[in-house]
């Protein structure tokens, strides 16, 4: 399970404006360990998902290019003071990790 | 409840929509896209078709950067009906960083910090009606950070 993401939303109107920070290390796979100078693995987040009542108001797919602990920003209308924003990714590893948050 | 044809026809209509409106979200990430190893392929490979520069796609990015590995970039658009923004750095081993789908909700903008190997230009992509609007800006990656 990785680890938790936050979540930062306000609601101005019925506008969601949504943070998000994903602590990943993201590796791109280029990199060598400076110690053994191997080719540290690619690890990376490839999909992030944002529902909002059961809806997908998001989708992202990434690539290595995204930096490490990725933000992202978006936003989307519909949306009510106290309603809840669910983001979740998964990596290449097949790891993943889900938070919900209230919005402001 | 009573099945007789015409329930039946529009039960299962109502099935199927619901299968396909995740699909439709849910379309699988595009690997092969994200594994080319020129813009021009990516682009192709994602959309089939190629992107018009459009004054409508606005892309805040830095000019330059001190540091390449976290480069902010927002886009936005006041193009209705956006499906998608894709973002690709020329110069980089893969050029394809990020794409992005949206729902009927969404508001056609988003931002995220990309990582750029060197100096190269940044496009991006907005998909909307089916149609690809694009827009490119170069980026000067100031590389050991002391500014020159």
């Amino acid at each position: 399970m990785g680890k938790p993401i936050k979540i930062r939303a306000k609601v101005k109107g019925d506008v969601a404006e949504v943070k998000a920070l994903l602590p990943h290390d993201m590796e791109s796979g280029l990199r060598r360990d400076p110690e053994t100078d191997e080719l540290v693995p690619a690890h990376y987040i490839t999909e992030v998902v944002a529902e909002h009542k059961g809806e997908v108001v998001l989708t992202a797919y990434w690539s290595t290019a995204v930096s490490k602990n990725p933000y992202v920003a978006f936003s989307f209308t519909g949306a009510a003071p106290g309603d809840m924003i669910k983001v979740s990714w998964t990596d290449n590893s097949g790891d993943t990790s889900e938070t919900e948050a209230a919005m402001k | 409840m009573k099945f007789d044809r015409r329930s039946l026809i529009k039960g299962a209509l109502a099935i199927s929509a619901t299968f396909a409106l995740p699909k439709m979200l849910f379309a699988a990430r595009p690997d092969k896209a994200f594994q080319s190893t020129d813009a021009a392929g990516a682009i192709a490979e994602l959309f089939g078709d190629t992107a018009t520069a459009s004054d409508q796609v606005t892309m805040k990015i830095p000019d330059i950067a001190e540091n390449g590995a976290v480069v902010p970039v927002t886009v936005s658009t006041d193009i209705e009906n956006v499906e998608s923004i894709s973002l690709l750095v020329v110069n980089n081993p893969t050029p394809l960083a990020s794409t992005v789908n949206f729902g009927p909700r969404s508001l056609p903008n988003v931002s995220v910090r990309i990582k750029m190997g060197q100096s190269s230009p940044v496009i991006a992509i907005v998909k909307a009606d089916g149609k690809l609007y694009s827009t490119e800006k170069e980026v000067k990656v100031t590389i050991g950070g002391c500014g020159g």
